[in-house]
């Protein structure tokens, strides 16, 4: 089944810039989406409308087949519960004046989802492996790591269907990032991931299914595997060129 | 003729707390060092105190020799005349370096100016320009002519990048240090930047010092490695051995977790 | 507890420097002798207990004016019109200066343009001449005029310094979140906005009173505040100053009395902004 389909999207500003043209994208439940692009290749429009925090300039984005309409507001709120977001940089992304428990907790209220939020909130801090007392601390007391931890708790709260991460790991040290990729693979068997970054690996590690964008146009998307191993487009081929690695000791 | 740099024992204070603690290296003319570490390891610290730049209320024990002057303890206005003469340093965002009112241009023939005053040479405005546009083109930044009339804001992060390696070459430094000078930028601008350097570092036989976080970065930028951790170094050795065949538990940690990142991609090609 | 106190709490300690004890000190004095003239006065106000412009003495420790009437018990009622005007003006220029503020940190880009261009022309005039203009406006100089004009004056002040606040707030990807948690407008004022906002807000509200203060100190003593015989400290002044060569205390007092009250509120105000400070977000 499609979660969130963009059919025919383009996105400009005013009479201006297009950031977007003519995208077709179709996110299906149970496979893991990467987005990769580097800077001005449009992919943070693409989530921005997406996440139906914009709107395109021509074309629709649809949630399960029916197109997004901000105006019909129990729409949205399904539509809310079931898409959630972490952003990337995790010390942006927390209101430093509440406590976590409360952060947590916004989709639930915010989306008057009738449950237990005490126990939720709970839920949501052991499944992202955080202690919790966590939960009457305040953000500046954690880690970035931690703190990314406990965005994805926010995401994961509302037991959404998809979740879009924005550069997750990009402002994190290597350790701390592989433990997030190991957090987000463990998630991947409950809900659907659609990674935006910049770095191949990263997507390609939790993704069976990539977009390669590039100046606001999708030049090559298919499985993952089947990119990687032979990338059709130019610049997908000097995107993985590019691509550092560590290099082979034998 | 020794060392371009030699760190001796070195340790970092702020307030009575240790943030880099008995810290050795050296790098010697043609010799590429990477230091790795994370945030908070002291990578970047380690970097200023080697150019006695340490922000205010930290103080720097041991010694560091920079072109064999001692630079902990000496005054700023001895350590000014290396700074730009035996020691170059670009940092993560070029923009910090940059002046954002001076066209690039005028930014780097200053730089060439201040060099030929400092060695009593009289420089003409036409040699000047001369070699700022050879600088520029040294550095692979298209169209010199355009881009020196530019301002920084106007050019991209790959271009301020290179802009600010020119301001770095126009030194002559025999030593460049290099603070994470392609964190900031694409992953295509990422591999031109780097290749650009490794081809500047060899054919001007400079020292480099580069400094990152980035495995898979420093693994192609350097020949020899040391790995720091929360102000004190773990490991060190040649790139091939440290990698390939890591020693520190929290070396090896950092190498699997890199190949995890690499194998995704190339277990696929 | 409201939502702004946490941040303070915790981690780099809660600095109370020696100038904000100060500042508290001075302006608890003033609050404590303003309700104290509720109940209780020395003299009565408004009775002629001595001969005209007596000098201090130990019945009347700031002397009497020229009518008679006992000047400190003339000041320390004045402590209350004072206060009073503060809490007023400042009540009035928040309401409309956090609303007018937050209106145009959400406003689109044409709306926000026009509501910016027109805060910057009103702050351009001095808060005391447009405080003239909005009495002169109105049917006549009483208290309560006095103090809707200063508060109106310094609205525009809020206003900006909110829309300011409030934007960079909103810049932040905590709201970008909070959308996409489902929490609409209101509700991202009233849990993100207001409460990271709302320590710098003091901080400025607590400059505000100060402001209020002499401008209605100043509105009185131009005839153009609370009318006699409520003994404001600027109509306490502009008496004095046609006998201050031969009674000079007459104008000490009363200037003693507004310079500690105005003190103490900056010395407050800076020490509030020392502890509220939301500036360490990292770490």
């Amino acid at each position: 089944m499609s979660l969130v389909d963009l059919t025919a999207v383009s996105f400009a500003y005013g009479r201006g810039r297009t950031v977007l043209d003519g995208i077709d994208l179709r996110i299906e439940a149970g496979r893991n989406l990467g987005i990769v692009g580097e800077s001005g290749s449009g992919k943070t429009t693409m989530l921005r409308l997406l996440l139906g925090l914009a709107r395109p300039s021509s074309g629709q984005v649809s949630f399960r087949g029916a197109p997004l309409d901000p105006g019909d507001r129990s729409f949205m709120r399904g539509f809310r519960r079931a898409v959630q977001a972490v952003f990337q940089d995790p010390y942006s992304s927390l209101d430093p004046r509440q406590k976590i428990a409360d952060i947590i907790a916004e989709p639930l209220r915010s989306l008057k989802i009738a449950t237990d939020v005490e126990a939720a909130v709970t839920e949501a801090l052991a499944s992202v492996d955080l202690p919790l007392d966590a939960a009457s601390r305040y953000p500046h007391e954690f880690s970035g790591g931690q703190r990314q931890r406990i965005a994805i708790a926010r995401a994961i709260v509302s037991q959404p269907e998809l979740v879009l991460a924005d550069e997750v790991v990009s402002a994190l040290d290597l350790t701390t990032r592989i433990r997030i990729v190991e957090l987000l693979k463990a998630l991947s068997a409950k809900t659907t991931l659609v990674l935006v970054s910049h770095d191949i690996g990263f997507v390609a590690l939790l993704c069976q299914d990539l977009v390669i964008l590039e100046k606001g146009r999708i030049v090559e998307q298919g499985a993952a595997r089947d990119i990687l191993s032979a990338p059709q487009h130019p610049y997908t081929q000097r995107l993985l060129e590019s691509t550092p690695r560590l290099p082979e000791f034998a | 003729m020794g060392n371009l740099l030699t760190i001796e024992n070195m340790s970092i204070r702020h307030t009575g707390r240790l943030l880099v603690s008995g810290v050795s290296l050296s790098v010697t003319a043609g010799e590429r060092v990477g230091l790795i570490g994370e945030s908070g390891s002291g990578k970047s610290l380690t970097a200023l105190a080697a150019i006695g730049l340490l922000p205010e209320g930290m103080t720097a024990e041991g010694s560091v020799l920079l072109a064999d002057r001692q630079v902990i303890g000496a005054a700023d206005r001895d350590v000014v005349g290396l700074r730009g003469t035996a020691v170059a340093t670009i940092f993560q965002e070029p923009l910090t370096a940059l002046d954002p009112l001076m066209r690039i241009g005028d930014q780097i023939a200053e730089v060439l100016r201040r060099r030929a005053r400092r060695d009593g040479r009289s420089v003409s405005r036409a040699d000047v320009a001369t070699e700022v546009s050879a600088l520029m083109a040294r550095v692979a930044l298209p169209d010199p002519v355009r881009l020196a009339r530019a301002y920084p804001h106007e050019m991209s992060g790959g271009q301020r990048q290179r802009a600010a390696i020119a301001m770095a070459l126009a030194c002559r430094p025999s030593l460049l240090i290099a603070d994470e000078p392609t964190t900031a930028l694409d992953v295509t601008t990422q591999a031109e930047v780097l290749r650009l350097l490794e081809t500047l570092v060899r054919e001007e036989n400079m020292g480099l010092l580069f400094i990152s976080h980035d495995l898979p970065v420093v693994g192609t930028a350097v020949d020899r490695v040391l790995v720091l951790r929360a102000g004190e170094l773990v490991e060190e050795g040649p790139v091939a051995e440290v990698f390939g065949r890591p020693r520190h538990p929290y070396t090896v940690g950092l190498v699997e977790a890199a190949r995890a990142f690499d194998q995704a991609i190339g277990a696929a090609l | 507890m409201t939502d702004a106190t946490p941040a303070l709490a915790p981690a780099t300690s809660t600095r109370v420097t020696p100038a904000f004890l100060v500042g508290a000190t001075l302006v608890g004095l003033h609050v404590v002798v303003g309700l104290l003239t509720l109940i209780w006065t020395p003299y009565d106000p408004t009775a002629m207990t001595g001969g005209r412009l007596a000098p201090p003495s130990l019945a009347h420790w700031a002397g009497t004016d020229r009518l008679g009437r006992d000047l400190f018990t003339e000041i320390m009622v004045g402590a209350r019109i004072a206060l009073s005007v503060g809490i007023g003006a400042v009540a009035i220029a928040s309401a409309i200066g956090v609303t007018v503020g937050l209106l145009a940190a959400f406003a689109s880009r044409t709306v926000d343009d026009v509501l910016a261009a027109t805060l910057d022309i009103l702050i351009a005039f001095p808060t005391l001449l447009l405080a003239m203009l909005i009495v002169a406006a109105s049917d006549g100089a009483s208290l309560g005029t006095a103090i809707l004009a200063i508060g109106i004056a310094s609205s525009s002040i809020v206003a900006r310094l909110t829309r300011i606040l409030a934007r960079r707030v909103l810049a932040m990807d905590y709201i970008t979140a909070a959308r996409v948690s489902g929490t609409g407008w209101l509700g991202i004022v009233r849990i993100h906005v207001l409460p990271n906002i709302w320590p710098t807000l003091i901080v400025n509200f607590a400059l505000q009173f100060g402001l209020a203060v002499i401008a209605e100190a100043s509105l009185s003593y131009l005839g153009l505040g609370a009318p006699p015989p409520n003994a404001s400290w600027g109509r306490l002044l502009q008496e004095a100053q046609a006998t201050v060569y031969t009674a000079p205390f007459g104008a000490v007092a009363p200037g003693i009395a507004l310079v500690s009250l105005v003190i103490g509120l900056n010395l407050f105000a800076d020490g509030l902004r020392d502890v509220a400070d939301p500036t360490r977000r990292r770490r």
